[in-house]
């Protein structure tokens, strides 16, 4: 009953989509203009109600999940009763149906928001946008209900279900998906209103003010999204590495690029009404990125642990989706871009132009990352099978990275419109100086570093420096928020950067098949193992090894690395034991046993790794302060142009 | 702040130019990813051998490759080091190549079971793994090999 409710229910809501563009189209027929008939008013509670049925149908199949309603294929296929609650409940959407599910949901709500709470854009463009937006929605509900029902029943009910990917039962990874399709929905929720404005010719300050929150939300999610999934594989995988390359990671970093370049870019626009073009053409990319992540990850073409179907027809539906959206949306920028004003011109040194070369080389990072994680299919399309992995990317983004992040540095010091470049040398020579002096001390009493984390090193603590110098002499009561936020997001850039260049360069590892009572060191660490013992949990059994560690002469703390072996599905899997000191952290996993008794440890000393999630989640929380900023002048009715 | 005598570049800019002067450097910032890529991807992507490709095509000495095929059956020889191992990987050819790790192996790694390893050859033919690539799961087969169907000619125990 439930099950067909929840199609019942998806059914409608992709109705009431497709009345949303119908009626949407019709408003914005010349002679529709600014004064829609009541009829064409309907445009906002239809797109209201289109939320309420989509999550009316996500929540019918989070409750199937946590009844554990064999029936349903897709509970049978991904659910077992014996789960714990939490990973019922996630269970929902890790799996392919649920998560697109999940996805539509995410974006029919998103929509329903907009309706609700946009007032300050022009009605016509409003309306535009709604409908972009039901047009996508349209397509997505169409690939549900035709090839990926969620809620398709089973006969005969099986006793008992398949049990989830054990590398999936984690509490962390339970808000991953979700996050990051928030993050893909809030860039196509920019989009459409991208897509708004292009329609009807209205692309200006407005326009960027009514987008930008929606940029900076999703830049906030794909930024938590990354941060969780890069954590995730280093405590989850057992390898010490915190970011791989892999084509997945790579589908989550590309929009996360595009939207950081959209969010700067729409800055210039809502202050200074520059960049116009650029910008719409920014949010067209960034929706073309996420749209090619989802496909990257749900097609199948990428065989992981986020393809959960390989269905030829599925991958099909998905790149016709995907060429439909990305064509029409170029194609309409094409047709339209002449509209377009000029946009308010700058100096070669200004605030402007600082945001573009932002913007230029993220799009070059951009470009980069797409060509390394594209070509490897393109040449197996054509008989060559090849993989590209750390070794490009790290040589083609990491200096290109950090260009970006020198002039990060600099752009907060420089004034709208024009300045002065001695200015500027005055300004950037305290953050010069302390990279020298990072340099000499770097040099002097650690020899031998590698070139890329020997500059992240040099220039991380100058950065820091520079970040925070927008603070200066401001009363800091009176600074606004998204001023706060600027800082913060940029010093969490300095701060993650400090963390990479630090665990690439001062890295301890010991590899050891050590006997009970033997005594090893990693780093400043001495790490004696006392014992392995076989234990159980709800659904695995494991073999942990039991460590005693000490630092120096430090009290001794207890490690407990596992090799876990889950039962349904019948999966070994390896949890490293971690502890964080304050200044990084220590990693143990355990491997085999010998035929002499003795077992596979592998010890590393990362210091200062943690820097590097703590500075994403300075990041995001950096976007929070800017979009509360944001969205409480907007209340106020202040005005938001910051002319410095 | 004084007025200060417009520049070569206000001059060109106050003139409506600054937007193909914009668009031209982005044309220029994507031209010239493209072709650091590519250059950068000729150096530095990893192509992929399975044992019968070694011998049709040579040993790649200069360069890291992945290697992929199935464990030999008995083949797995554990160094006295206790964290070392040589095993060899074979296809539907009659060639192999020889594999020394040191590390800990992924959970699913074992004999007559398919796998991927990334690093180099040596002179001798001998393939010294940086990495053996994890599989995710029990029914993973990683598609280099799927395609080559090596999944079937060794069956599942």
């Amino acid at each position: 009953m439930i099950a067909e409710a929840g199609l019942g229910a998806l059914w409608l809501a992709a109705a009431l989509s497709l009345l949303q563009l119908v009626l949407g189209t019709a408003a914005l027929r010349p002679g529709g203009g600014a004064d829609p008939n009541p009829l064409l008013r309907a445009v906002r509670p239809v797109a209201v109600a289109q939320g309420v049925l989509a999550a009316l149908s996500f929540l019918a199949l989070i409750w199937l999940f946590l009844r554990t309603d064999l029936s349903v294929a897709l509970v049978a296929a991904n659910s077992h009763s014996a789960k714990p609650w939490l990973y019922k409940f996630a269970g929902a959407w890790g799996n392919h149906e649920g998560s697109m599910l999940l996805w539509v949901t995410v974006l029919a709500v998103a929509g329903g928001a907009v309706a609700l709470f946009e007032r300050r854009l022009r009605q016509d463009t409003l309306i535009a946008t709604l409908a972009a937006q039901a047009a996508i929605a349209l397509g997505f509900y169409a690939f549900l209900l035709v090839a990926s029902n969620p809620f398709t029943r089973l006969s005969p009910v099986p006793v008992e279900g398949n049990g989830l990917n054990p590398l999936l039962q984690d509490p962390g990874l339970s808000f991953h998906p979700p996050t990051l399709y928030f993050g893909y929905v809030g860039i196509s929720v920019a989009f459409s209103f991208a897509v708004g404005a292009l329609i009807t010719r209205d692309v200006g300050p407005a326009f960027a003010r009514a987008m930008r929150p929606w940029v900076l939300a999703a830049w906030i999610f794909l930024t938590l999204g990354i941060t969780a999934g890069s954590y995730w594989a280093y405590y989850e995988l057992g390898w010490g590495g915190w970011w791989f390359w892999d084509p997945v990671e790579n589908a989550s970093l590309m929009p996360w690029l595009a939207a950081t370049a959209l969010l700067h870019s729409v800055t210039v626009l809502a202050t200074r009404a520059g960049l116009r073009a650029w910008t719409i053409m920014l949010a067209v990319v960034a929706f073309s990125m996420s749209m090619i992540g989802t496909f990257l990850v749900r097609s199948g073409i990428l065989t992981s642990v986020h393809a959960f179907a390989v269905d030829p027809l599925r991958g099909a539906f998905i790149l016709v989706l995907l060429a439909l959206y990305i064509g029409g949306a170029l194609t309409l920028f094409g047709l339209r871009v002449h509209t377009v004003k000029e946009g308010s011109t700058f100096e070669i040194v200004s605030r402007e132009a600082a945001l573009v070369i932002n913007n230029l080389l993220l799009s070059v990072i951009l470009g980069l990352v797409f060509i390394g994680t594209l070509y490897p299919l393109v040449t197996q399309a054509m008989g060559e099978e090849i993989s590209v992995g750390p070794p490009y990317f790290n040589r083609v983004a990491g200096p290109i990275a950090l260009a970006l992040v020198a002039v990060m540095g600099a752009g907060p010091l420089l004034r709208w419109r024009r300045d002065d470049w001695r200015e500027l040398v005055r300004r950037y020579a305290a953050p010069v100086l302390i990279s020298a002096a990072a340099l000499l001390l770097l040099v002097l009493f650690a020899p031998g570093i590698g070139i890329l984390p020997l500059l992240g090193l040099t220039i991380a603590p100058a950065i820091a420096a520079a970040s925070v110098a927008p603070l200066w002499r401001r009363n800091l009561r009176r600074t606004p928020f998204f001023v706060w936020g600027m800082v913060i997001a940029h010093l969490g850039i300095a701060v993650s950067l400090a963390g990479m260049a630090s665990e690439s360069a001062f890295t301890k590892e010991t590899l050891i098949a050590a006997s009970p009572g033997q005594t090893t060191h990693v780093g400043p660490f001495s790490v004696r193992f006392d014992s392995v013992n076989p234990i159980a949990g709800p659904n695995w059994t494991a073999i942990e090894a039991r460590l005693t560690v000490r630092r120096g002469d430090g009290a001794a703390f207890a490690l407990a690395p596992q090799a876990r072996m889950f039962s349904s599905p019948p999966t070994p899997t390896s949890e490293a034991a971690i502890r964080t000191v304050w200044d990084g952290q220590l990693y143990v996993a355990i491997g085999e046993e010998d035929e002499q008794g003795r077992w596979q440890l592998r010890l590393w000393w990362k210091p200062l790794v943690t820097l590097i999630w703590v500075g994403g989640a300075m990041i995001a929380f950096g976007g929070l302060l800017a979009l509360l900023g944001r969205v409480r002048r907007a209340r106020r009715g202040q005005p938001q142009e910051v002319l410095t | 702040m004084p007025r200060r005598k417009p520049t070569v570049w206000a001059a060109a800019v106050k003139r409506k130019n600054q937007r193909l002067v914009l668009l031209a450097l982005t044309i220029a910032a994507m031209l010239g990813a493209v072709l650091l890529g590519m250059s950068a991807l000729r150096d530095q992507a990893a192509f992929f051998y399975a044992p019968g490709d070694v011998v049709a095509k040579g040993l790649p000495l200069d360069r890291a490759v992945r290697i992929g095929g199935m464990v030999r059956r008995g083949s797995i020889r554990r160094h006295a080091d206790g964290v070392t191992i040589d095993f060899i990987v074979g296809d539907d050819t009659a060639a192999t190549i020889p594999v020394r790790y040191t590390g800990i192996t992924p959970d699913l790694f074992r004999e007559n079971s398919g796998v991927i390893a990334e690093g180099r050859f040596q002179a001798g033919g001998r393939f010294i793994a940086t990495q053996i690539l994890a599989k995710h799961d029990e029914n993973y087969m990683p598609p280099e090999l799927t395609r080559r169907g090596l999944h079937k000619t060794e069956s599942v125990e």
